[in-house]
């Protein structure tokens, strides 16, 4: 059995009496310890699957079940101990008025566990941050540095399932390196389950065992890891993801 | 023909830490060709491509033994020719469209601002161009997005807009800071083939700016790699697998790609001394 099942799942927003169908009938299976890709281009709709998993995107039809079971709305504590989510941008999503030391403390609050101090500690070290950034604010950080607080932040319940979206677009190219091999660590390290969202074809073929490119909303096509690799795709749009991507042409 | 000629470019910060040298003697010169800079954030890329414009506020410093702009002294312009250059002569493209557009102004109104005030065309005359220069970079229904604000607008088709707005003037040399990182893989090939397009049909030099050594190399002529404000080397664009600095070599190697080994990314190796 999968550990995240999602089917027929469709997001409908209504805006201004127009309704935009966000994503339509999109099933995924990602087993446990698995690290699954979601690849498309803007307005795809793939944050968009990863914002239901976590209850901040309307769920219009279809089910998500985790563990087999069907996730409670609203989300509760049981949930955020099993799932978190990473943004995109490091600098809109650390709160900039919080110490990191709060950042990292505050989901320990929330669910009353105790030994914050080494917590924190054990949380800074294990993402390769110095300890004295403890009291540090994000914006006395780099780019790289705060997205390595926002995966602390993300396991500091422990969660089995880490929800990835484009954790590394904001980032420099070296910097991307640093932030994808430390998420492949900790994943090893831990038995992480990764759902991970990305335009960049070659982060996603690097990190991912399993692919789903998305379009207009969409499944269009579900790849696995080598037949990416061999160009094995059989929809047109698939194949003109992989043409574009920057690599291909270098060598080709 | 040399279209601009930079020796020993420095740009230094005098800030209450100390002296900071985000630049430090950069030299190069450009024809009608297209340069890259390449370089971690921090490196002084977008320092040295503002240089060029003299766009550094203090407590910025420029100094430069030369800086010379089609036969112009770019040190010793006053300001009132360096307004004169901007725009009609050198064009910037920045990084966000987000942020470089006027997020309460119509695209169209932007658009033929220049126009109206620079050049003193008619309302219909300047409309007629800003449809013109929307087409030039490929926008299917330009009428729509004339009337448009810049938040209605996606990223890829935000940073077309300001290409186009800087192609207006017909610029001699167009400087294009970070263009299309904030654009999608299949946006950023359409974005890149805009910009490659022009260069060619209208004989522009360009200077692509750019942490993304595999993007340049496809797209440039010729690259300079750039690690804390110096320059560690300059290639054509086709020898750069054969690069020979460890810096650029790890910035070539830090990139996934399809089919790649699943081995942790090589770290880029930062040796303090390729700065000195």
């Amino acid at each position: 059995m999968a550990l995240i099942e999602i089917d027929n799942l469709s997001v409908t927003f209504t805006a201004q009496g127009r309704q935009v169908r966000a994503v339509q009938n999109v099933s995924l299976n990602v087993n446990a310890q698995e690290s699954f890709g979601l690849v498309g281009e803007s307005g795809s709709g793939k944050s968009t699957i990863l914002r239901a998993i976590c209850g901040l995107a309307p769920i219009s039809g279809g089910s998500i079940r985790i563990n087999g079971k069907a996730i409670a709305t609203p989300r509760g504590k049981a949930f955020s101990r099993q799932v978190q989510m990473v943004f995109q941008d490091p600098y809109a999503s650390l709160h900039p008025r919080h110490t990191i030391d709060r950042t990292l403390s505050e989901p320990l609050a929330i669910h009353g566990l105790p030994g914050t101090d080494q917590r924190i500690t054990k949380a800074l070290t294990d993402v390769g941050l110095p300890t004295n950034f403890r009291f540090r604010y994000p914006h006395q950080l780099s780019g790289g540095q705060r997205q390595r607080v926002a995966i602390a932040r993300a396991l500091m319940l422990e969660p089995e399932i880490l929800l990835l979206d484009e954790p590394t677009s904001a980032l420099d190219a070296s910097v991307q390196a640093e932030t994808l091999n430390l998420l492949s660590r900790l994943r090893a390290e831990r038995g992480l389950t990764f759902l991970m969202v990305s335009h960049d074809l070659a982060v996603i073929d690097h990190m991912c065992d399993r692919i789903l490119v998305m379009q207009h909303g969409r499944a269009v096509e579900e790849l696995s890891r080598d037949a990416l690799a061999h160009a094995e795709m059989k929809t047109d749009y698939a194949r003109s993801l992989f043409a574009a991507s920057a690599d291909r042409m270098l060598e080709g | 023909m040399t279209l601009l000629s930079v020796k020993n470019l420095r740009v230094t910060f005098d800030t209450e830490a100390g002296l900071v040298e985000a630049v430090r003697g950069v030299s190069f010169s450009l024809g009608r060709e297209r340069l890259g800079i390449v370089g971690e954030s921090g490196s002084g890329k977008t320092m040295t491509g503002r240089s060029v414009l003299r766009l550094i506020r203090p407590p910025g410093k420029i100094t430069a033994d030369q800086m010379e702009f089609d036969g112009i002294d770019l040190m010793r312009a006053s300001e009132k020719q360096m307004r004169a250059l901007r725009g009609p002569r050198i064009a910037m493209v920045m990084q966000d469209p987000k942020y470089s557009l006027n997020p309460v102004m119509k695209v169209g109104a932007q658009l033929m601002e220049g126009l109206r005030q620079r050049d003193r065309v008619s309302k219909a005359e300047a409309r007629s161009k800003a449809i013109a220069a929307l087409e030039a970079v490929q926008i299917r229904d330009p009428e729509r997005v004339l009337e448009a604000y810049p938040h209605e607008l996606s990223g890829g088709m935000g940073q077309r807009v300001m290409i186009a707005m800087m192609l207006i003037p017909n610029p001699d040399l167009l400087i294009a800071d970070e263009p299309t990182s904030a654009l999608d893989v299949t946006v950023q090939a359409e974005v890149l083939s805009i910009l490659d397009n022009l260069v060619k049909t209208r004989g522009m030099g360009l200077i692509f700016i750019s942490h993304d050594l595999r993007l340049v190399a496809r797209f440039c002529d010729r690259v300079l790699v750039m690690y804390k404000g110096r320059v560690v080397e300059e290639l054509a664009a086709k020898d750069l697998l054969h690069a020979k600095h460890p810096y650029t070599q790890g910035l070539l190697n830090c990139l996934p790609r399809i089919g790649g080994s699943r081995d942790p990314l090589p770290s880029l190796d930062r040796n303090a001394a390729w700065a000195n």
